[in-house]
């Protein structure tokens, strides 16, 4: 350890895994290291005994919820967009190799106290129950627009220029009623609050169109793949992607202190005694706690059940937004399941999360509405974690600091970052261009 | 994991051992048939595969080097998901070496799959040779102890149901075999995982014609 790197990243979260891996790749030397003895930090995935631990304390597991290595509890549920930027990184760095994915059966809405299918392209509209039959036409000509929108080919703009024109203008245009407004912009286009409605129509609309595409590559119910073994396997798979470039991996290292010269620059990491020399530190949150700010908290609750999310159509992986004003609230709320189809419980067992950007500090009675979807749950466990963002300026000392992972039922926001941050280190932007609309899968 | 139709067995293989016992050396003279003396660290390809034909099955092996995350105890869980068979190495001419391996092998019975199949492999036996020579112009202490250790991994290898080579990449001796022995000795028919799929930057009609998996 006691020798100089190009970089030094702290934490084995998603985030600082791909970093580490773009950061190998590139042929920098990097030194990978976690205080925890398992790779994935905030965003690993538990097993049984893992999960009582940190939940229950001294308490063991029932028998009756199987073993323990048949669990795979992520402690950051989300969904990966089959078309999204998550899986243009997976090609690009040739890491899909070491992971198998399955779509996710459904993609749900909460609407008026009921649970629907999320429609995705026109025809479904033409069919779903969440409209009336008016309606049903009116959202079904603003879907072709959608479809039919291309960015590079104004006559497909229908006379608008969409980096000007509001999305509530837009939707003016084909009179849609709020209620429909309410699941495009939270199902659909994926939105955690209405600030949208008042922005540049453009990311809307291609957000619907990520939305549709995603759906449409693996013909499956949702836009959504999901990995075997639950998400603590992709921080691992970019970890091997850096070690297979040089990266050097030490977990179980105490009290990583990052140390600074009297300019204030990062000039290496202090562990058990012994001093790393770097030119650049990147960390999550935790590593570097006096350049970080509080900015939210996420509520979440973690159940173990013995069936599918009730009306779902016994679908066994599953997202349900509650969008935030079916709730009276400000900001949405998630249902994610999954369950041994994806090899994260044993046979029979469901894992369900209800999860949102909290907006007090009673998780239990703020995530009622969604527990509530869940029917009968084996256990339940309630949970609320701090969002923290960087408040430094890296220029100055050379310290890159991811933020923590939001609410969000995607990786979207959780890749953005990542690629700012490999702008931010390397002066470079990663070349995503990868041929999605030609990349496909193939069944193991 | 090994999954099975018309005899073609696909079957992820890993690789477990001290640094410097030999790992790489032994996939590099398997796979290419080389052998380089003073092999750096693995950098930049740690996934192999290659395709064996047995007697009534053709193998293929995917192949998981460690890209030196034992180093520092820091090998990540996914390394054993799904591994059909390992090759726990050890150098002949180490005895710590040899005490590392077995660590590894309670690590394997921990986290693997129960059903894996283990083989020992007691590299760098090429020198063997230096063992015999010397044993003939009056046996050193080095040499006792290369035999010692030859019955103490022998003896292991039985009580805890791994099969045991000794093998050099160097010279290339058991090396093809003890790949041969893991094919011969794999399970024909798995217990069905369930099946993902792997995305992959090619065409889907490509993907599928020239689909490894069955």
């Amino acid at each position: 350890m006691d020798e100089e790197y190009d970089v030094i990243v702290l934490g084995t979260g998603l985030k600082e895994c791909i970093l580490s891996g773009l950061l190998s790749v590139d042929g920098l030397k990097v030194l990978h290291m976690d205080r925890n003895d398992y790779y994935g930090g905030e965003s690993t995935s538990l097993n049984l005994v893992q999960l009582w631990k940190r939940f229950r304390g001294n308490d063991q597991p029932a028998a009756h919820l199987g073993s323990s290595r048949d669990y795979n509890v992520d402690m950051i549920p989300k969904f990966m967009m089959a078309n999204g930027t998550l899986v243009r990184v997976l090609i690009h760095t040739d890491v899909t190799k070491y992971l198998s994915f399955k779509a996710v059966d459904g993609s749900y809405v909460y609407n008026k106290g009921k649970i629907h299918k999320v429609p995705a392209t026109d025809m479904e509209a033409l069919k779903s129950p969440l409209m009336g039959l008016f309606e049903k036409r009116r959202a079904r000509s603003f879907f072709i627009y959608v479809q039919d929108y291309d960015e590079n080919d104004p006559k497909t703009h229908g006379g608008m220029d969409l980096t000007r024109v509001t999305t509530r203008e837009l939707i003016k245009k084909y009179g849609l009623d709020d209620n429909t407004v309410d699941f495009i912009g939270h199902a659909i286009a994926l939105h955690r609050d209405d600030r949208y409605l008042g922005e540049p129509a453009l990311d809307t609309v291609k957000r619907m169109k990520l939305y549709a595409e995603s759906v449409a590559r693996f013909q499956g119910g949702s836009p959504y793949i999901y990995p075997l073994y639950g998400l603590g396997e992709l921080p691992q798979a970019f970890a091997r992607l850096s070690a297979v470039y040089g990266g050097t991996y030490m977990l179980n290292k105490p009290e990583c202190r990052v140390e600074f010269n009297e300019e204030g620059k990062v000039k290496g990491v202090t562990s058990e005694g012994e001093t790393a020399r770097c030119k650049k530190v990147v960390c999550d949150p935790s590593y570097l706690p006096n350049k970080v700010r509080k900015v939210g908290k996420v509520a979440r609750a973690i159940a173990i059940m013995s069936h599918p999310i009730p009306n779902t159509s016994d679908s066994h992986s599953v997202q349900v937004i509650l969008p935030q004003k079916q709730l009276g609230r400000r900001s949405d709320m998630y249902l994610f399941c999954c369950s041994y189809s994806h090899n994260v419980a044993p046979k029979g067992k469901f894992i369900a999360f209800v999860s949102t950007e909290a907006e007090t500090d009673h998780p239990e009675t703020e995530l009622k509405s969604g527990i509530d979807l869940l029917g009968p749950v084996d256990e339940i466990f309630f949970d609320i974690y701090d969002r923290y963002e960087p408040v430094n300026e890296p220029s100055l000392d050379n310290c890159f600091i991811s933020a923590s992972y939001d609410a969000t039922t995607h990786f979207e926001s959780t890749v953005t970052d990542v690629l700012n941050m490999y702008t931010l280190i390397t002066g470079k932007v990663v070349d995503l261009s990868v041929d999605l609309s030609s990349a496909s899968a193939a069944e193991e | 994991m090994a999954t099975t139709g018309n005899k073609n067995i696909n079957s992820k293989l890993v690789l477990l051992g001290d640094v410097g016992a030999g790992k790489s050396s032994l996939v590099l003279r398997f796979v290419k048939g080389q052998f380089i003396e003073f092999q750096e660290s693995t950098i930049g390809a740690a996934f192999f595969s290659q395709t064996l034909a047995v007697n009534d099955a053709t193998v293929k092996f995917e192949i998981w080097d460690t890209a030196g995350q034992e180093r520092y105890h820091s090998l990540a869980p996914m390394y054993y998901r799904g591994a059909a068979a390992a090759i726990i190495v050890y150098d002949i001419s180490n005895q710590a070496s040899f005490e590392r391996a077995k660590k590894w092998v309670q690590e394997l019975q921990s986290q693997g799959n129960p059903n894996m199949v283990m083989a020992l492999a007691g590299n760098k036996a090429d020198l063997v040779d230096t063992r015999k020579v010397a044993a003939e112009a009056n046996a050193t202490g080095f040499v006792l102890q290369l035999t010692c250790l030859q019955e103490e991994a022998q003896q292991y290898a039985q009580e805890n149901g791994l099969f045991f080579m000794e093998t050099s990449a160097k010279t290339a001796a058991n090396v093809n075999e003890i790949f041969h022995e893991i094919a011969k000795r794999l399970p024909r028919v798995q217990p069905q995982n369930p099946s993902g799929m792997v995305l992959m930057d090619r065409p889907a009609e490509r993907v599928a014609s020239a689909s490894c998996c069955s």
